[in-house]
């Protein structure tokens, strides 16, 4: 089975336990303002690649790669037949699988997740915004199925690592943070939280892709402005596990 | 067996006691430590005070231009120069190349005009008595090659299609087993060198007459050696019976060698493990403490940072600095698997934390997947603090040299005391190829260079044209230059042999002849665009094909793609057996290195445009590094194509020049679990042959 594929990144180390093969797929429905990978958005144009090739071309830098594949984009459930086929291949040959997902596309009810879960090491899991009405102002879209797929990973037992974006004057309210901390809580397989600050490096591509960029004149956050809102996530979590 | 010398007190016996044997002493005797830096001690008062000193002049120095102070009148010679010192009270281990610190030294004999231009661009002048010596009674290194060249081998070097070679300036890239002073004191290695004299060949061919005079050579700088020790003070006619003694005797037989010679690179060796026994007797023995023990280390350290030599310009853009290249080799694996790390290892690279960070020495940690997991935390966390630490594969490089060899310059790697290399610069493939396509003439200069051969004809250039032209002129290439190297060492045997660096060395040595190449990635990525794009071809009024336009994409080396990469693998194997059909000076075994750090710079702004899209002047890549830019898959996918080259047919070294910033390594402070690439599996070494 053919994948569309945006790019591959052989030497990836933020996307994932270790170093690992990265294959970013091409489309999604999103719109995230921040986003910085506005050239994955188009289904259009990419690469169509076949599991088995990219699993070839894992094989030949896997000594130097040793941490698995993470499919990311994009969004790979676009394609969710080609990843778990992928999944499924790379299991086989002994290969840890990670997926790199905003959840926007996910259905209830749909054997087909099922079946990608088995084959799923950890799921990554980008919560962008905790108040749904902000979320589709931020995104284009509801975050009601992402909640749904948070919830539903749990459930299947398999390792979730949430992560979200600090944005100064868009996500870094203390409210919103420590809801955010309550919804992580109340998922019971939660391995890690990664609170990553917002950056602008993405800024450039919107230019060569003669587009606007909408957070224009937002400043990169902080370190300790990253660091702060983990710790106001934190104590959601706690709060909500300990029942307060 | 002799009675034991006092310096051995407490060691191991072994065939060490009987005949030169660092290697046995070494193993019968070393201790592996496996635990982590927590033992370690900081600078002593005299070490900070010392280093300050250091970092005045050193600033006194910028200020001057790049050089303090300079000799013009006295020929270095292993005894040339009284005693000098930065602080004589306070240094542990003493000795510079002339009577004070931060004085560059009169080195002649590879060359006067070098000697002078050196001195003249820094503002000095030679004494005319010593120009008119070295001119009129003493002939030089660089006479005598400019005598034997013949015209081809100067238009080639004119050129720029070989360059670098080592005929105006001291080859280097030989090690001698400095450590061998320390264990068996001069004496002793006198007598062996005698036996070794008495015991030569007598039938006089002119083979055997230079081994004999050699080691006659060898013989009178081992007694040099001995006076550069009573200059400081030292009897060092025994062995050394402290590690204080040993480093100073270690440090008195590599300070002769840079006395004496100005090489292109003048590696130290293995030396950190074989110290370590003695500071390991001498802490059991209550004759140190740590901080006495790092003490030592910190100021041998410091000296061997202050090795400088007498450079001119071109010289220092040639290698975009200064360097002295004085690589020590730490770590690795025995052969029989102990490994070979000891506090002492630890000792060298913290120097980096007590006197801080430095380019010189070269600290070269010998990687093995089997090395201890704390000293691989403590590299990895070193590498991060300071970036001063070079790593190279023990795995690969174990199965060739066994467990004593070391770096010489960046990878070349040799057996020490037994295996030495004939240094030999680099062709430039990528200019070769442009000679191909026009028929042997130069796209820069206009001029026939190379043979005349056919040159491509038509608008468009033809894969298989261009490889059987190719071919031919890498044929013609490997004669010109393993000849004129042949030349070379020729002459520098002759003219300006290292007496003591030999000296350190068993009779019967094992010679690489070792070549090197440049360009390879524009090479193969030329040849991958004329194979799966199209390149026309723009002629001058003359005729020649000065540019080239390439019409749709092509495969390019360093994204793990076969189709470019096999290119890049057969053309190394394809030179490398060019190189290999001829004669060598002194029966010498050749190499090959590709391995350009800083050079690629220079040879790419002599090289025209190439057909890869590449435009004239854009520096080559480093070494076997992808072009800047062109991989575009990520580290894994370039580091795979890299780890295609064949390292049996490039066996004086591969470098890759891996730049990442911090946080494209993600965001823990150390991952050193994800270093152990199993470079012994296979993974490294020509999957696409």
């Amino acid at each position: 089975m053919n994948g569309n594929i945006h790019s591959l990144e052989t030497f990836g180390t933020v996307d994932g336990p270790g170093i690992r093969f990265v294959i970013f797929t091409k489309g999604c429905p999103m719109r995230c303002l921040y986003c910085h990978n506005p050239d994955t958005w188009s289904a259009e144009g990419g690469t169509s690649m076949s599991t088995d090739e990219l699993l070839e071309k894992y094989e030949s830098c896997r000594n130097f790669a040793k941490g698995g594949i993470t499919v990311t984009g994009g969004e790979p459930l676009v394609q969710i037949d080609f990843v778990t086929e992928l999944f499924r291949k790379a299991h086989e040959k002994n290969i840890h699988t990670c997926l790199d997902t905003s959840g926007i596309v996910y259905k209830e009810n749909d054997s087909r997740y099922d079946e990608l879960m088995k084959y799923t090491d950890l799921v990554m899991l980008d919560i962008k915004h905790i108040d749904s009405e902000r979320h589709i102002a931020l995104t284009g879209q509801d975050n009601k199925q992402i909640l749904a797929f948070a919830q539903y990973v749990s459930e299947k037992n398999v390792p979730l690592w949430i992560r979200h974006v600090v944005v100064p004057n868009v996500t870094d309210n203390e409210d919103y943070l420590y809801r955010l901390g309550r919804f992580v809580g109340s998922l019971p397989h939660v391995k890690a939280l990664d609170i990553l600050p917002y950056h602008t490096m993405g800024e450039v591509k919107y230019k060569e892709m003669g587009m606007d960029y909408q957070l224009e004149g937002i400043p990169a956050a902080e370190k300790n402005q990253a660091a702060s809102a983990r710790q106001v996530v934190l104590r959601g979590i706690t709060d909500q596990r300990r029942g307060n | 067996m002799h009675d034991m010398p006092k310096g051995w007190e407490g060691f191991n016996e072994g065939r060490w006691c009987n005949s030169v044997n660092v290697r046995d002493f070494i193993q019968k005797n070393y201790t592996p430590y496996d635990g982590d830096e927590s033992f370690l001690e900081g600078p002593t008062e005299n070490t900070t005070a010392l280093w300050n000193q250091v970092l005045e002049l050193s600033k006194q120095e910028r200020e001057a231009g790049g050089v303090l102070d300079m000799d013009t009148k006295v020929v270095s010679t292993i005894t040339s120069h009284g005693a000098g010192y930065l602080d004589k009270e306070k240094e542990q281990i003493v000795g510079f190349q002339t009577d004070k610190p931060f004085k560059r030294s009169l080195q002649p004999f590879g060359g006067i005009r070098m000697a002078q231009n050196a001195c003249h661009e820094n503002g000095y002048e030679v004494d005319p008595e010593v120009v008119d010596i070295f001119t009129k009674y003493r002939k030089t290194h660089n006479q005598g090659v400019f005598d034997a060249y013949t015209p081809e081998m100067r238009l080639c070097r004119k050129s720029a299609i070989i360059t670098g070679l080592p005929d105006a300036y001291g080859r280097g890239r030989i090690i001698g087993d400095y450590r061998r002073v320390a264990l068996y004191g001069i004496d002793k290695l006198v007598e062996d060198k005698k036996h070794q004299l008495e015991t030569a060949l007598v039938r006089m061919t002119s083979e055997n007459i230079r081994l004999r005079e050699e080691l006659a050579e060898q013989i009178r700088a081992l007694g040099e050696l001995k006076e550069l020790g009573n200059i400081y003070g030292f009897d060092i006619s025994q062995p050394a019976k402290t590690a204080k003694e040993a480093v100073q005797w270690l440090y008195l037989g590599y300070l002769a060698a840079v006395k004496e010679q100005n090489g292109a690179a003048m590696s130290l060796g293995r030396t950190s493990t074989f110290v370590d026994i003695y500071i390991e007797r001498d802490l059991k023995n209550g004759v140190i403490t740590e901080s006495e023990a790092q003490e030592i280390i910190d100021h041998f350290i410091m000296k061997l940072r202050l090795v400088k030599f007498a450079r001119t310009p071109e010289y220092n853009e040639l290698f975009s600095g200064d360097p002295t290249w004085v690589t020590e080799s730490v770590g690795g694996i025995g052969i029989d698997g102990r490994h070979m790390v000891t506090k002492t290892s630890f000792r060298y690279i913290h120097t980096l934390e007590n006197i801080g960070t430095a380019p010189e020495p070269n600290m070269t940690v010998l990687w093995s997947v089997r090395l201890p997991e704390n000293f691989k935390r403590f590299c990895a966390k070193m590498s991060i603090a300071t970036s001063s630490i070079q790593y190279e594969n023990d795995d690969l490089m174990r199965a060739t040299h066994g467990d004593d060899y070391a770096i010489a310059c960046c990878v070349s790697s040799m057996r020490v005391g037994k295996e030495m290399q004939f240094f030999g610069a680099r062709a430039n493939l990528a200019k070769c190829l442009l000679y191909a396509i026009n028929g042997g003439v130069d796209e820069k200069l206009k001029i026939q260079v190379g043979p005349r051969y056919r040159a491509c004809e038509g608008d468009y250039l033809d894969y298989d044209d261009v490889m059987q032209k190719y071919d031919a002129m890498m044929e013609w290439l490997a004669g010109v230059y393993v000849n004129a190297l042949n030349i070379i060492h020729y002459m520098h045997d002759k003219y300006c042999y290292e007496k003591i660096q030999m000296a350190l060395h068993d009779r019967e040595v094992k010679r690489y002849f070792a070549t090197g190449i440049a360009g390879l990635s524009v090479v193969a990525d030329s040849l991958s665009a004329i194979k799966y794009a199209k390149v026309k071809c723009i002629r001058d009024e003359s005729g020649v094909i000065v540019d080239y336009e390439v019409e749709g994409d092509f495969p390019k080396y360093g994204n793990n793609d076969d189709r470019v990469d096999s290119i890049a693998v057969d053309i190394v194997k394809t030179f490398m057996d060019k190189i290999r059909k001829h004669h060598t000076y002194r029966r010498s075994v050749p190499t090959m290195s590709i391995l350009t750090i800083t050079s690629n710079v220079v040879y790419g702004k002599k090289t025209g445009n190439t057909p890869d899209g590449r435009k004239a002047g854009i520096p080559l890549a480093p070494g076997a590094n992808p072009m800047h830019g062109r991989d575009t898959n990520g580290a894994s996918a370039s580091l795979a194509s890299v780890a295609k080259l064949p390292f049996r047919h490039a066996q004086d070294g591969i470098s890759n020049t891996f730049t990442v910033i911090p946080n494209a390594l993600g965001k823990d402070e150390i991952f050193v679990g994800d270093l152990d690439i199993e470079l012994d599996k296979g993974c490294c070494e020509g999957i696409a042959e």
